[in-house]
């Protein structure tokens, strides 16, 4: 039997990593692929405590994890889009419209 | 023939993480699509090993099969060829080296100390002789009904959000 | 519903209205909406003072003001006898002179402003008049300070009367401080601020005795005091009485009906209304009558050799509202509130004549130059020769049942200094008689002393102020007939009818000495008179004489005592001293200004440093949120631990 905790931490090394694309790349693109990495990471944790547990209230989290992410994804890529043809650029350090 | 179960978590483990860093270390972002189908089958794979069919299927079919290829779409749409001549890395990706490795260091350290609470109902007898999907069923369509109206309701505003910004996308041209 | 609501809020519509509406709708229909609303009070007034005389007693509370532990205060009304007494003399002062107002004030480019003022005063009075606790008494008490504050510098225009009507809501306030602590202090005893329910527990606190400011003094003496602070301030008791002359600044019928007729009497009210705390301390009643008899023979001096007409009436006010105090602080305070009733009708008559002199004269204060007006204005001259027979205490008319009914109880009550107040009551009667009548030979008899242009121009009043001189007249003459006394085969009955609220005060004399009392304040009031007509009618040079044999006197009393140059060196410069000095210099300038432009400057600097934090790069945004996200990670992991 694998021990919980293993799943534990390679949902966690799966969340730095989420974490570490998303600091360091410059392409919008996969910057929101990191996001995806990250939430994917949280739902690993997520039906490994589920399964311990013995409990099902894990997966109706991931389920709604899921449903939120292709919200996202949709809006997000759509937004993306839109960004790309007003600044002709997806990488992110070339804009600064949020400057105060 | 117990240590199968350790032997195929270290195989998945190892491939989740490889792919992990693939995914975000390649200039292409079409290979990194690629790649990260194949996470996204291994990490399903894992889910059938915790007892999770279900999940292991949208996995499968939402991120996989929608999600993955709206970026493929928008990969393809956007067609970035400069992409490859330019750097993929900000400059200051060292201290986000130190910030992820603080917070997985952080992470790693708290999970190691986790402890269960007491056992619930579902054991795995009970999910393999219902299924999954008709105990999941059971939960959502009862104690989480709520919630699951709001998330058709998040659904509906991602669709007019996205019809909203194609159209002033169209607008633009 | 009872109707008595309708008292103090007609007026208080009037207000609502003509301020709303008055610039652009009403304009110089003004007087109207306030004159109907005010006789509509009066006639609710002249009811409630029916069911009153039939044995009716209210103290109902209305609405809950406020609410606060066991602070509970209500706008709440009290209709008792006194009340009754205090309505009628409002409303009926009120209405007259809202009807005046209508020819006074005619044309005038702020009419409909004057006619909203007078409403939210009518209102304010009525609001102290009937109220059933000390805070809406209080309430009341300031709203008139206000209105006052507002009808002084009415001609806001002028110098003088906004100057005039500043140091009348100044000098208040030094009255209005230790009443407010008064108030407090019966909180503190009585944990209450209701009349009934203070009255009723004040004597078992006769002996108690309490550490204020570190003296040990008697409850009751020092309750009686403060609330006593307040009447000094509103009654222009001395030594704060120096805002009442100034205050003549103010349109003329504002004179009569607040700086004579109504709200300087709220302090000889309070007095009244509070007369269970009052008997309870000896000393303070001491006070109330030598401050009381000082201040009417002081300001009866200084009215002896003025010559502006409206501040020898002025003076003439301060002066009776001293006798007022005089009665109360000897006991008798239905003699007060008697005096106080039949005071209104001919102070506020005089006030009214005086204010037909100045419409005549063109605005010429100065009796000097008056003189003959008498042939010109008939019905003025008539009527406020009654007003002065009056005041003089002539016997039939009302003032002298008043005025004999204080000296007497003066004379003859229990008071330790009942027989000082008395010797000085009488001559201030003397002095009374005198300058009233010097005023009136000066102005309406002799020869004209003014201009060619002036002489031309004189003139009775138009009708709407001619017929509420009449009228007040007629109160001048025949207020005091409720109350005559015993002795000249009358049936005293104002006395009994205010017995249930105020108590009854004894003389203790045998009927000779009533005679012989009465036949003194006779006697100096027809030798003032006499005096005065012989050395202004008879003998026209005899004044000049007088006047140059005793010079340093006459500048004494002719520049009031000097008291305004008193307070001036004593209170007035130091403070402006200090304001200068001390409070521009540094703390104005070295220390608020400091902190008003230091604060601003240390946040714009410290936001010029927190602006570059502000890059626009997502990156950042990001980076930051995952060390916030590491952070709080890190707390929570070490504090399970």
């Amino acid at each position: 039997m694998v021990p919980l905790n293993w799943y534990l931490i390679l949902s966690a090394a799966v969340f730095s990593i989420g974490v570490f694309g998303f600091l360091t790349r410059r392409n919008i693109i996969i910057m929101f692929m990191s996001l995806e990495l990250m939430l994917n990471a949280v739902n690993i944790s997520l039906v490994a405590f589920s399964h311990y547990l013995q409990d099902l209230r894990g997966h109706v989290l991931v389920f709604f994890i899921i449903t939120v992410a292709a919200a996202e994804a949709s809006i997000g890529l759509a937004i993306i889009i839109a960004l790309f043809k007003n600044k002709n650029t997806v990488h992110v350090d070339e804009m600064n419209e949020m400057k105060g | 023939m117990s240590m199968l179960p350790q032997l195929f978590f270290g195989y998945f483990a190892f491939a989740i993480i490889v792919l992990s860093l693939l995914v975000i270390t390649r200039k292409n972002p079409v290979h990194s699509v690629m790649w990260m189908l194949l996470l996204f089958f291994h990490i399903a794979s894992m889910y059938l090993f915790l007892n999770a069919e279900f999940i292991a299927a949208i996995q499968v079919i939402v991120y996989a099969g929608a999600i993955l290829v709206l970026f493929l779409f928008v990969v393809l749409l956007l067609n970035l060829k400069e992409e490859l001549e330019s750097a993929r890395f900000v400059g200051s990706w060292p201290a986000a080296v130190l910030i992820s490795g603080g917070i997985f260091v952080g992470l790693a350290a708290s999970m190691l100390s986790v402890s269960l609470g007491p056992k619930g109902n579902f054991t795995v007898d009970l999910i393999q002789r219902v299924t999954h999907t008709k105990v999941l069923g059971q939960i959502l369509y009862t104690e989480y009904l709520f919630p699951f109206e709001i998330a058709s309701l998040v659904l509906l505003i991602a669709v007019v959000g996205a019809i909203v910004l194609a159209k002033k996308r169209m607008r633009s041209h | 519903m009872q109707y008595y609501l309708l008292i103090p809020f007609l007026p208080f519509a009037a207000f609502i209205i003509n301020i709303l509406f008055g610039r652009k709708i009403i304009k110089d229909n003004a007087h109207w909406v306030s004159t109907l609303a005010v006789a509509g009070s009066w006639i609710v007034s002249v009811m409630t003072l029916m069911d009153v005389l039939s044995g009716l007693s209210v103290n109902q509370n209305l609405y809950t003001w406020m609410l606060s532990g066991n602070f509970k205060v209500s706008v709440g009304f009290l209709i008792d006898q006194l009340t009754a007494v205090m309505l009628i003399v409002v409303t009926t002062c009120s209405t007259l002179i809202h009807i005046y107002s209508i020819g006074y004030m005619h044309g005038d480019k702020g009419y409909y402003r004057f006619f909203s003022y007078l409403s939210l005063f009518t209102f304010c009075m009525l609001m102290l008049v009937m109220a059933n606790n000390f805070l809406q008494l209080y309430f009341g008490w300031e709203g008139v300070g206000l209105c006052s504050y507002f009808l002084i510098g009415y001609y806001f225009d002028k110098k003088s009367a906004s100057d005039a009507g500043k140091k009348a809501f100044i000098v208040n306030r030094f009255g209005d401080f230790g009443f407010g602590i008064g108030i407090f202090m019966i909180f503190i005893t009585f944990g209450t601020t209701y009349y009934d329910e203070v009255f009723s527990q004040a004597a078992g606190h006769a002996l108690t005795r309490v550490n204020f400011l570190g003296f040990d003094v008697h409850l009751m003496t020092l309750i009686a005091l403060l609330l006593f602070c307040g009447s000094i301030g509103k009654s222009a008791q001395m030594p704060l009485h120096v805002w009442l002359p100034d205050a003549m600044e103010g349109p003329t019928p504002v004179s009569a009906l607040i700086h004579a007729a109504t709200m300087v009497t709220a302090g000889v009210f309070l007095v009244a209304r509070c007369n269970p705390i009052f008997s309870l301390s000896e000393t303070a009643l001491i006070v109330v009558a030598m401050t009381g008899a000082i201040t009417s023979l002081f300001a009866a001096t200084i009215g002896l050799v003025q010559n502006d007409l409206k501040r020898i009436i002025a003076y003439s006010t301060v002066s009776q509202l001293g006798y007022m105090f005089l009665a109360c602080g000897v006991g008798a305070y239905t003699a007060g509130v008697f005096h106080l009733y039949t005071h209104a009708f001919f102070k506020a008559l005089l006030f009214l004549c005086a204010g037909s002199v100045m419409h005549a004269m063109g605005g010429e204060l100065n009796i000097q130059k008056m003189g003959s007006l008498k042939k010109f204005m008939p019905i003025t001259y008539w009527t406020m020769l009654l007003a002065s027979l009056s005041i003089a205490g002539v016997p039939g008319l009302a003032g002298f049942f008043s005025k004999d009914e204080i000296l007497w109880l003066a004379y003859s009550g229990a008071s330790p200094v009942g027989k000082i107040v008395w010797a000085m009551g009488t001559l201030v009667a003397f002095l009374t008689a005198f300058y009233s009548f010097r005023l009136i030979f000066l102005t309406f008899h002799g020869r004209f002393r003014g201009t060619h242009e002036q002489e031309h121009h004189l003139h009775e009043s138009p009708k709407t102020m001619t017929v509420p001189l009449m009228i007040l007249c007629v109160g001048a003459v025949a207020s005091g007939w409720v109350g005559i006394p015993h002795l000249v085969g009358g049936g005293a009955h104002f006395t009994e009818f205010m017995k249930p609220v105020l108590g009854h005060a004894e003389g203790h004399g045998t009927h000779a000495e009533e005679w012989m009392v009465m036949a003194i304040s006779v006697a100096v009031g027809f030798s003032g008179i006499g005096l005065a007509y012989f050395m202004y009618v008879l003998r026209p040079e005899l004044p000049g004489i007088v006047t140059q044999r005793f010079l340093a006197v006459h500048k004494v009393l002719f520049n009031k005592y000097y008291i305004d140059e008193l307070y001036s060196f004593l209170i007035i410069r130091p403070t402006i001293w200090v304001a200068k000095n001390v409070l521009i210099g540094v703390t104005d300038a070295r220390v608020i200004e400091a902190i008003v432009n230091g604060v601003p400057s240390a946040i714009g600097g410290f936001s010029r440093q927190l602006r570059k934090m502000q890059t626009g790069l997502l990156h950042n945004y990001a980076t930051i949120t995952a060390m916030g996200i590491f952070i709080i990670a890190a707390v929570m992991l070490l504090r399970n631990w």
